[in-house]
């Protein structure tokens, strides 16, 4: 199973990287799917996806608590909003 | 309600954007319109850039969810959202609010409304470019205590 990993703004330029696909066996919490990431990527991607000011989307809606997402999902990370 | 969300690179045209709102029906009495402009925020550094990224897919349903809530809490006959995205420069228009009601409290209310959830819930976000290096903006508390005075 495959989730859709996207990163923006000044969190997306940190990591380098805007998008990841990541595998994972059934279905696995936001706060797993970090640590699988920060496993795959650098441990320092743990630090950056749990800074307080970083928000997560799942599906394009803001989560405030964590959630489990399954095959096909789209997970976003990213600052506090800047527009207008 | 009639809705229009845009998100695009090219500048809006006031008149045309009105005139729509408009012509949506003839028991619209007060239309009320905002226009955010690029500020000169850097006036000792030459060149400045504003650039605008966004979350495609997410931003069009956060202002549509945001128009609705308006909707719910004023009388709204009609609702146009543009915000620009890509590189701006001073003196630009970015963003553009125009809300229609029978009466003005509503579209005045309304038009307000959109504006402080915008900024705070719309996932847009502005990078300066300038001489002198690039900077990420970051959030204003008094946007987040205009969004949260709706209640």
């Amino acid at each position: 199973m495959t989730v859709k990993i996207v990163f923006f703004a000044n969190l997306r330029e940190a990591l380098g990287v805007d998008s990841v696909d990541l595998h994972i066996s059934g279905s696995s919490s936001v706060s797993a799917l970090i640590a699988q990431l920060a496993d795959q990527q650098s441990p320092e991607w743990l630090e950056m996806l749990t800074a307080e000011n970083i928000r997560v989307a799942v599906n394009q809606d803001m989560i405030n608590e964590d959630v489990d997402v399954v095959d096909g999902d789209e997970v976003a990370f990213f600052p506090p909003v800047t527009g207008g | 309600m009639e809705k229009k969300i845009q998100v695009q690179d090219e500048t809006f045209d006031l008149r045309s954007e009105y005139d729509e709102l408009r012509s949506v029906s003839l028991k619209i009495g007060a239309v009320v319109t905002f226009t955010g402009t690029v500020r000169d925020l850097n006036e000792d550094e030459s060149v400045q850039v504003l650039h605008l990224e966004h979350y495609p897919g997410m931003t069009e349903r956060e202002l549509d969810k945001i128009i609705d809530e308006a909707a719910r809490r004023w009388d709204v006959i009609a609702a146009t959202v543009i915000h620009r995205i890509g590189d701006l420069y001073p003196g630009d228009e970015i963003v553009f609010v125009g809300m229609a009601s029978q009466h003005r409290g509503d579209a005045f209310a309304a038009c307000s409304f959109v504006m402080d959830y915008l900024k705070t819930r719309a996932t847009f976000w502005k990078k300066e470019k300038t001489t002198e290096g690039e900077r990420w903006l970051t959030t204003r508390e008094s946007d987040e205590i205009a969004a949260d005075a709706w209640g």
